[in-house]
This record gives C-alpha cells, structure tokens and sequence, in this order.
C-alpha cells in the first residue's frame, strides 16, 4: 500500500481531531472507532483514498491491510473519487414495483452521467444504484449526498437536480 | 406517502401516535406527552423487577424473529463481573420495512427512554443505536434528540438523579444489509467487516467486545415504556387472535397499494382488512402476492392472504413468517419472475461471502433467473433453482442465503406459470443478456 506522501492533507487535525478523541472515548478499544473515522475521512475528502487509509491505521493503531479490508466491505466508503454530489436511487423491488427504474434512468439522462457508477464529464454528480433505502412506502427515495429525498418522480428529476450546482 | 399521515380508524397507535408531529420531537414535547416516566418508574424497581413484567406481558422482538424479550433480557449474567452492554438495532434494511426509521423520525426521546430502560434491566451502562448509514434524517433528528437528553440529565453520569451512568451512542452503519444480523452488527461496532459469529457462544455470554451483551430492534426497544406505563396485563390483552402474540405490530405498506404507509394494529388483525380497508389497492386492480414479513419470507397468494391473520403463529400457518412487518404487496400486474429477479439481486449483492453456499448461490440464482428472464430459460431450470433454494437454507451462518431461497422456492411454486411463461416464449425477454 502507498506511504503517505507529502503533499496529502491529513484528516485527523484541529476540529477532526477533537471530534476523533470524542469519538474514541464511546468505545472501550481504539479498533472501535474505526467506522466513524472512516466517516471523517470522507466528509474531508469526499473518499477514502489510499493514503488516508494508512493515516486511518497509524491514528487507531491498526495495520493499513486490515483498514483496506474494512472499507472494501461497506458499499458507502467511496473507494475512488466521486462526483460533487453522489446521488443514490433505491430499484429494489418495492420501489421497483412503482417505477424506480424510470427515476434511475431519469437522473443517468438528466445528469449526464451515461452509466451507473460513472460521473458525470463536468464532475457535478455521480449516479449509483443502491439496494433498499429503508424508505419503501415513499417510494422512490434518493439520498443526494445526505439529503434524504422522498417520493421521487422522473419529472421531478430536472427540478431537483438544479439545487445541487 | 407524506405527513400529516392520519391515523386510520381501524389502527390502535401506541408507537405510532405521534408520527408527523414535529412537537413530539423535542424534550419538552416528550415530557409533556407523558415522556420519561416510565423511565423514572423503572430506575426505582430492581432490574429483575422490569425484566418480569416485560416477560409478563408477553413481549417477542420486532426484529423478525418474534424471541420473547423478556426472556432474552433474563439470559443476561446476574452478577455484574464484567461491563454489559446492549445494543439497538437501527439497521433496518429488510427490504418493505421502514417502521424503525419513522419511529426515530418522530418519536426520538421514545426510543432513548427504552434504550435507559433497557440498560438498567440488564445492568448495563453504554447502549450503541446502530442506525444504517443511509437514514441520515434520522441520524441528525436522534443525534439532536441525544444531545438534549444529555444536557436535561436524562443520560450522562448522573442519569435521571440516580448517581448511576446511562450512555447512549450512536454508531453510523456505511452500507451493509448483514449488518442487521446481530452478530455482523457487534463486529461492526468493534470495527470489523459485518461477518455473522457461529452461535454459541451466545451474544448473552460474549457480546459486543466479548462482554455481554443484549441486541434488540428499535420497536421493541420502544414498546417497553409503554409496558411500565399501563401494565403488563394491559399490553398482554392487546391481542385479537392468540395470547402467543400479544401487542400491537406496526406494518409498513407498501409496492401495489393505494395508501403507502406505516399502520399499527393489534396482533392477530386480519391481513385481508388491512391490505383492502385500510391501505387499499389501487383502482381496478387486484391482489396477487404478498410477502407480509419483508422481502425474506415466502410469498403468499391471493386466497393465503385473505385468511391470514396477522401475528406470528397466523403468518406461519399460511406458510410464510411475521417477520419485520415490511409488508410487499404485488397486483395483478406484478412481474413476479422480474421482482424476485430483483430480490435475488440484492441478496446476492448483500451476501458477505463467508459461506460457500450462500456466496455462490445466490449469485448462481440470480444468473438462472436472468437466463430465464431474456428467454433463454430451460424448464430444469426451475428444478436447478428449486434444488438450489434447499441446499441455500439452514447450512449458512446466518440466514441471508436462506431469505433468498424464500422468494425464489415459493414463488416459483406459486406462480410457476409466469415462469413458463418466459421459457416457452409464450412471454416476451424482460431482460437482454450480453
């Protein structure tokens, strides 16, 4: 794995490093902490790059193997760069069943973005299929970045799209 | 489906009452809705003492798989040697089910009043709400809702006045279905992939950070102030059907009906008045499928739906399971090979891969079902996928494999026709392959 380099900004300084030691303290190990640091990292970056991994490591005393193993389980620790904004559409079936398919397709259309997974060539919005949003009577749900957005249409997806610039 | 969302006569709303009432969110609003007192009750009995009474009254988890509360909580060790810790299941990912989202929506200060009054019953001092990544609305109202009760002394090292410290954290989930397992749910908290453990040993003995611990779904957890509140007798009469199942059950509603929503009934209410009467089907269609327990128990037709009742022992005798309550409703115009195409998808994207059958098989039923789907099916193919539900369930660690065999197994006994349909080319291909 990388060693850090000298031009990577590290997370765990300042406010996230206070915030980081709050966290720490919930939790009898230093392991324990490593989900929620995880999410510090990509609140600063906006993924979890190699580098940050080994900074990951070296804060909670892990090796960096075992945080890449972490983070390769969880499907929203981004493992590359994303979009601006990263939207994620629920197709699984109870939303299926009321046309999620249709509001995938709408934001792929609308955002430029061609496929899933991809972002779009401006770097505005990364689309995602995810399974189950856990909001399936409001269908369909979109999480665009954290704003959790219920009964979603694919006429309402130009609209929406606009307050994400 | 949006708030206000009326309760519907034919509800009993106990959890339910104030969803889509922003007032109940906050402390005070809680406190003078009748808030903390159970709370307050409970820290003045001895911890067997709340443990009886939720025993008494007859209380099984929301979770899914219906285990008596009461008498999990009394598997916890007697004497404290070591730190005990428990556990609230937030995941929620069962695909039908949003319930415990809505609960903590609405109704925070509810849920951390349960977790306090767990945490007493089973001696312990640090609660952990695993809450799913993706309820990021929920995330922020609970984290409000935390600091608050922090600051009123509802938590902290004086807890409620009592010198004893009660701490509720919450841990962010990041993308994981399995997580909702309980044993993949304590690796989590540690820090680890969410691989399901073997059992034994039980999370009773070694738990979270190998203490004991104590893992229950944020319904239940929810319920139990209610209990103190009116008596365990009070809740065990709550029951239209069999005292096995006693209490009120929220159903989340929703694919093909008209009124989407979480409703909250009595156990033992007839499936058929809550599908019809109450969330409906949309006009001029009719029923077909059902999965009344969330996306992993088998489905039920048409006529097994209209005399089932709902609780545990009515969803069993129809041949499907209570489970969640994430109630799947699909019409007359379902794709039913399509759709459990589609579970099947999320199954064999949630599979943690630990074992083979489940890695592999949910994987190969998803490839069938395709086949299947672009009209290159053959008619073995739906032994093979029969063949393949039996050897997928009771042989895993945890049920995952089995939840996708569910699906697949009953629905291609149940409407084997569709998928003959595809195979004879009597159906136009849903699917192109590559």
């Amino acid at each position: 794995m990388k060693q850090t380099t000298s031009d990577y900004q590290p997370v765990f300084v300042g406010e996230r490093r206070r915030r980081l030691d709050e966290v720490l303290a919930r939790y009898p190990t230093r392991r324990g902490a490593l989900l929620p640091a995880l999410w510090l990292v990509q609140d600063a970056h906006g993924w979890i790059s190699d580098e940050a991994m080994v900074e990951v490591a070296e804060t909670l005393g892990l090796t960096a193997a075992y945080v890449r193993g972490v983070v390769t389980f969880y499907t929203m620790y981004h493992q590359h760069p994303v979009g601006r904004h990263v939207i994620q559409v629920c197709t699984t079936s109870p939303c299926n069943l009321c046309g999620a398919e249709g509001v995938a397709e709408a934001f792929l259309k609308h955002t430029g973005c061609g496929d899933l997974g991809a972002t779009s060539p401006d770097g505005r919005f990364t689309v995602i299929e995810v399974e189950c949003l856990g909001a399936c009577g409001f269908a369909t749900p979109v999480l665009v970045d954290d704003d959790f957005i219920e009964n979603v249409t694919p006429e309402k997806v130009p609209g929406l799209l606009q307050r994400y610039p | 489906m949006g708030y206000p969302h009326k309760p519907h006569a034919r509800e009993t709303v106990l959890l339910s009452q104030y969803f889509g009432d922003p007032d109940a969110r906050s402390y005070a609003g809680w406190v003078k809705r009748g808030g903390y007192q159970a709370l307050r009750q409970a820290l003045a009995m001895k911890p067997a003492e709340v443990i009886d009474v939720v025993k008494e009254a007859g209380l099984r988890g929301r979770g899914g798989a219906g285990f008596p509360a009461g008498m999990k909580w009394s598997f916890m060790p007697k004497e404290k040697s070591r730190p005990h810790y428990l556990c609230c299941n937030a995941d929620e990912s069962e695909p039908g089910t949003f319930k415990d989202r809505e609960i903590m929506r609405w109704t925070p200060h509810a849920l951390i009043e349960g977790c306090a009054v767990a945490l007493h019953a089973i001696q312990a001092e640090v609660a952990y709400i695993y809450i799913r990544g993706e309820f990021t609305e929920a995330i922020r109202v609970m984290q409000g809702a935390l600091d608050e009760a922090y600051k009123e002394g509802v938590l902290g090292a004086n807890a409620m006045g009592t010198g004893r410290r009660l701490d509720v954290w919450i841990h962010r989930g990041a993308g994981a279905y399995i997580c909702g397992e309980e044993t993949a749910l304590m690796n989590s908290i540690e820090g680890k992939r969410g691989n399901p453990r073997i059992r034994p040993p039980f999370p009773a003995q070694v738990g979270v950070f190998g203490m004991p611990t104590t893992v229950n779904n944020v319904e239940t957890i929810t319920t139990v102030p209610h209990i103190l509140n009116r008596g365990a007798a009070w809740y065990k009469g709550l029951s239209l059907s069999n005292p096995k199942s006693a209490g009120t059950k929220l159903f989340s509603i929703c694919g093909h009906v008209a009124r989407p929503g979480n409703y909250e009934v009595t156990m033992g209410f007839p499936l058929r008045e809550l599908l019809y009467d109450v969330a409906g089907l949309r006009p001029g269609r009719t029923l077909k499928a059902v999965q009344p327990g969330g996306s992993s128990v088998p489905l039920i037709t048409r006529e097994e739906a209209e005399t089932c009742l709902l609780d545990y022992e009515g969803c069993v005798a129809v041949g499907t399971q209570l489970g969640s309550g994430g109630m799947i409703v699909y019409d007359d115009s379902a794709d039913m090979v399509y759709q459990i195409m589609r579970l099947a998808r999320f199954y064999a994207h949630e599979s943690c891969a630990q074992c083979t059958q489940c890695r592999e098989g949910t994987g190969w039923t998803v490839r069938i079902l395709e086949r299947i789907l672009s009209g290159k099916g053959e008619m073995q193919d739906l032994d093979l996928l029969l063949d393949l539900g039996e050897q997928m369930t009771g042989k895993t660690i945890c049920v995952l494999s089995d939840s996708c065999a569910a699906p697949v197994v009953s629905g291609i006994k149940k409407f084997r026709n569709e998928f003959e349909a595809y195979i004879t080319g009597a159906r136009k291909p849903a699917l192109a392959l590559a």
